[in-house]
């Protein structure tokens, strides 16, 4: 059993199914195939990454913990809970050169799922690959850093967005120079969709975003007139791909069609190769469903059909998710699962063998005549509002995401989108699936986080702290100038800077962000009769208690995923109350703090990183301290049934998991909790 | 729960809670203030009974902050709080939005924008939703204030307004200031029209985006050049970035300096108690019309009537709601509005 690839991570030529097998048909070379994965430490980490790659995977894909996104020791208050949940914690250099432990990076491609703190995962990389005695300008891979959809969705950004930009810009400036086949950025369209985005919007946020980020690099002077057709080039995207698949394929055509006419004529790029709309992709999680999760495996298989089947505008990259990552984090036999679907498609069916075989049909170009006619209306939309930055902070863009998202909510409740299990077809047999005793899903160590806050601690003590003070003070100068923030950032790795110290000098610098919500001025459609029915339920308990019922909804931790919560908060606003929404990275002492201050009758918490059963612990002790005990609290999230059971036992008064689709009951059930916690008979409506 | 337990408490005592600044104390007071029950009325006048007067109507800074929206209100105002904080001044936030009208719901987003330092006890926020008052105040805020006024050194309300819109924070608060956009033509145009009240202090916030402030700026300054508002006082206009953390302090001293002037010319405590004239008059004309304030002789009467009485704004209200109800109504066309308690 070989644990690498020989061939450096690029794209296989002789597995099953190539020209011997098939007749001598010449085939196409696959994409790379790539599994989003870490979780644990960076030894448990690594131990993943090699048995996938000795299954065949051709890439890496690295997933990090919440605090190592959001730039943040897992010793500090905000990283409890979260350490090693969604990803692999990496503090130091140390922590990186074991997740590359025996994985020479001149012959692998990583992609690296990183933004705010982009810069500095990078220079980690390059000083573990200048520690491995490898040629760093020969190393391959990609670092999403693409900041601006972390404040539409993906919430793990630190700060604000202007500085924000200026980063991304110094990666690409560094890596087109020194790293020249290094992917610097990689647009994201995929969290808009997941947002809500529909296909126009997509196309329109993620190509404005592109533009936004070229012009800053234009604008920052770092790169020769005559050199940037090579930044064009290196601009890559990363995109959804959903069920409704043919239309996801026009999507793609579209993308295509309209990359190629910006680079040329916004940027004079001549050479055809470097307009290519180059992209990777995972499929969407949006739609997969948690209860019958076993239906999520042909939904992944036809979501990814819609980008390999047009092979103009085929993607080079993708990453599956699992079929049960509604129910937590997938296991590695979940993950291999999700592997294979890749290999069956690319090496046993005849995909590969055939050029594009969309060309030339009249309904696949009026499609994507009607995408790109759309997509240009609403690019001229962000322009009108000064560009993507300024509609961000204005929260235009915010607020189209989440009216879409709303409509598409209201669709699903009135079955006008039919999703099969949730709304239509929901008799079911019970799945042997997850009948075992780990519930069909991997459970991340609680001992991880003290393991990794002991490693971080041993580090902290071995290293010279003089080298460490001077490391900073670098960093701090480049922040503070123009210079490029690349150079310092791996001075500091070397010298055993920790992520936290690398993100705290720059928050110095450039201050704190928060996001806007994108959650006023959206309304919800409403069901008439059924809508009245709840807004004079809540009222009149409003009335019997004093005032209008008060919901105090945030989201405590580092998990940045607010559209449930949105959601949660926009659909109760329109049910009658009055609804406090503190957003997202908080403390459950600042919730507590909120709840008193602002008088709430129910406190609802949103966790959705796996961190849930610390998080709401700490909340309710934080809401006894403040003498708010009797306040019901209530949690939403990608909760596991055995620990909703044990919530629930502990006196949480509700937990609501993705299966919960009908937020009219929701908001029924609420009025009555608030009615039970203080003396009033409950409705029973909602039963 | 809501009724935790110091609202249980007498008044006196949770009126010396707020006093103290503790936050379960003022918590519970403002869930009193909010609470439309009668015998909750009837402990909120307690309360505000029990309040220490001098704080009431003569200590602290209470500052409204308006202007339209998107317009950077919430992170001029946390700038603002990091100002205070550091000079050690405690800080309420009455933080209004405008609710829902359809369904009476609100959703109140203020806090997260507002959001300062982690876990700084120093800083208190309460959102309030204008409770289909159009482009008002709901009733609440003034008693709210108070309570805050009680327990805090600086008490910020934050609304939304728009040319006459804003007006109504500037009712009531010591000291108004204005925010405004770069390239906001209609500020100018409502100042030059007089639609919009001169406010005390002007702030063209946003300055860091790039496009020309410096018009926006130099048009305001001859807008204003030479205007004064009602108190005399000279406005003063300042540019900021809340962003760029730019004219923060420039805009903290123009707020303290028109504190400084209306205690100057000892007016505070007179404005104070012209707002507690307004409050009353404006829950008669809520409940009974203009007709109903005409039956009582008129807003300098009712006046009159609370500077000569004894008791709170409720007192005054519940007193004058009786006289009406007892026939001071002599116009049989004016109708009666429910609610006479």
């Amino acid at each position: 059993m070989t644990t690498l690839p020989t061939n450096g991570g690029r794209r296989p030529t002789g597995a099953p199914g190539s020209p011997a097998a098939s007749g001598g048909v010449q085939r196409r070379p696959a994409w790379l195939m790539r599994t989003y994965s870490g979780h644990s430490s960076a030894a448990a980490s690594n131990a993943l990454y090699r048995t996938n790659l000795a299954k065949g995977q051709t890439g890496l894909s690295v997933a990090f913990d919440l605090p190592t996104q959001t730039g943040y020791d897992a010793d500090h208050p905000l990283a409890r809970g979260e350490v090693g949940k969604v990803g692999v914690p990496i503090c130091n250099i140390d922590d990186m050169a074991t997740l590359f432990d025996g994985i020479p990076l001149d012959r692998m491609n990583t992609s690296m799922t990183i933004n705010a703190t982009a810069p500095w995962l990078l220079a980690l990389y390059i000083a573990v690959a200048e520690r491995q005695g490898a040629d760093v300008g020969t190393l391959q891979g990609t670092v999403q850093n693409d900041i601006v959809k972390e404040y539409l969705s993906r919430g793990t950004y630190i700060f604000p967005p202007r500085p924000s930009l200026r980063l991304a810009t110094d990666i690409i400036a560094y890596t087109v120079r020194h790293i020249p086949k290094w992917n610097p950025i990689n647009i994201c369209s995929y969290h808009l969709q997941e947002a809500g985005a529909t296909p126009v919007q997509e196309i329109a946020y993620a190509l404005s975003t592109a533009v936004t980020i070229l012009d800053a690099v234009k604008a920052s002077g770092q790169i020769p007139d005559d050199e940037f057709s090579a930044v064009v080039g290196r601009l890559s995207f990363f995109v959804n791909a959903g069920i409704r698949f043919i239309e996801e394929c026009c999507k793609m055509r579209a993308f295509a069609a309209m990359w190629d006419r910006i680079a040329r004529d916004r940027y004079g790029v001549t050479d055809a190769k470097l307009r290519r709309f180059r992209y990777g992709v995972q499929v969407n999680s949006l739609g997969l469903t948690e209860s019958q999760a076993e239906n999520n495996v042909q939904r992944i298989v036809l979501e990814m059909l819609g980008v390999v089947l047009s092979s103009s505008a085929r993607a080079r990259a993708i990453q599956l998710p699992a079929w049960n990552e509604a129910l937590g984090l997938p296991r590695p036999w979940d993950q291999q699962w999700s592997l294979r679907i890749q290999q069956v498609m690319a090496f046993e069916t005849d995909l590969l063998e055939y050029g594009d075989i969309l060309d030339g049909s009249p309904v696949i170009d009026g499609k994507v005549a009607e995408l790109v006619a759309g997509a240009e209306a609403e690019m001229m939309q962000v322009e009108d509002h000064g560009g993507v930055v300024r509609a961000i902070e204005s929260g235009y863009v915010k607020r189209e995401l989440v009216k879409s998202h709303t409509a598409r909510l209201q669709a699903i409740e009135s079955g006008n989108l039919k999703i099969v299990g949730v709304n239509c077809f929901r008799e079911a047999e019970p799945s042997p699936l997850v009948g075992h005793g780990d519930g069909g899903i991997l459970t991340v160590d609680p001992e991880a986080e003290r393991q990794q806050i002991s490693r971080l601690n041993t580090f902290r003590a071995a290293r010279d702290p003089a080298a460490v003070a001077e490391a900073l003070a670098g960093l701090k100068e480049a922040a503070a100038s123009d210079d490029n923030i690349m150079p310092a950032s791996i001075r500091c790795a070397h010298a055993g800077v920790t992520t936290g110290e690398w993100a705290q000098t720059l928050r110095d610098v450039f201050g704190e962000y928060r996001a806007p919500t994108g959650i006023d001025g959206v309304v919800t459609g409403g069901q008439g009769g059924e809508l009245d029915r709840l807004r004079e339920l809540t009222r009149e308990t409003g009335e019997r208690l004093g005032r209008p019922l008060r919901l105090l909804i945030g989201k405590p931790g580092l998990d940045g995923h607010s559209n449930g919560a949105e959601q949660v908060a926009v659909m109760a606003r329109d049910a009658g109350f009055e609804v406090v929404y503190d957003g997202i990275r908080l403390t459950p002492r600042q919730l507590a703090a909120a709840a008193l201050e602002e008088g709430a009758h129910l406190v609802g918490l949103s966790v959705l990183s796996g961190s849930h059963i610390e998080l709401v612990a700490d909340t309710r002790r934080e809401l006894a301290d403040v003498g708010l005990s009797e306040v019901p609290l209530i949690v939403g999230g990608i909760i596991p049934d055995k620990d909703a059971q044990a919530f629930t036992d502990a006196g949480v008064a509700a937990v609501y998991t993705p299966k919960d689709m009908d937020l009219y009951r929701i908001m029924a059930e609420l009025v009555d909790i608030i009615r039970m916690a203080n003396g009033l008979e409950p409705y029973g409506v909602a039963a | 729960m809501n009724d935790q337990s110091p609202s249980r408490l007498g008044a006196a005592a949770l009126a010396a809670g707020v006093a103290a600044g503790e936050r379960t104390a003022v918590a519970s007071a403002l869930n009193l203030i909010d609470d439309s029950r009668p015998a909750s009325r009837a402990r909120a006048s307690a309360l505000m009974a029990s309040l220490p007067e001098d704080r009431l109507f003569e200590g602290g800074h209470l500052i409204g902050l308006t202007g339209p929206p998107g317009v950077g209100k919430s992170s001029l105002a946390a700038a603002l709080i990091r100002v205070w904080r550091g000079r050690g001044l405690r800080v309420g936030v009455l933080a209004v939005d405008p609710s829902s009208l359809v369904s009476g719901g609100a959703l109140l987003g203020d806090r997260l924008r507002l959001a300062v330092g982690a876990d700084d006890a120093g800083v208190f926020v309460r959102s309030l939703a204008n409770r289909g008052t159009f482009g008002g105040l709901s009733p609440e805020v003034w008693p709210m204030s108070l309570v805050m006024l009680a327990a805090f050194d600086v008490v910020l309300i934050e609304t939304v307004g728009v040319g006459q819109r804003e007006i109504d924070v500037a009712g009531l608060a010591d000291t108004t200031c204005f925010v405004a956009q770069p390239y906001s033509g209609d500020t100018i145009q409502f100042l030059k029209a007089g639609i919009m009240e001169v406010p005390h202090v002007l702030a063209v916030n946003k300055t860091d985006i790039g496009i020309a402030w410096e018009a926006t700026f130099a048009d305001l300054s001859a807008v204003i050049a030479g205007r004064s508002t009602a108190d005399d006082w000279r406005m003063r206009l300042v540019a900021t970035s809340a962003t760029a953390g730019t004219g923060i302090d420039e805009l903290a001293a123009a707020l303290l300096a028109h504190r400084g002037w209306l205690e100057e010319i000892r007016i505070k405590s007179r404005r104070r108690h012209a707002c507690q004239g307004d409050w009353v008059i404006a829950r008669i004309r809520e409940e009974f019309g203009r007709h109903g304030v005409a039956a009582l002789g008129g807003d300098a009467a009712i006046r009159r009537h609370i500077d000569a009485g004894e008791g709170t704004i409720f007192d005054h209200v519940d007193q004058l709601t009786a006289r009406l109800a007892n026939g001071a109504f002599t116009d049989a066309q004016v109708p009666q509005k429910g609610g006479l308690t």
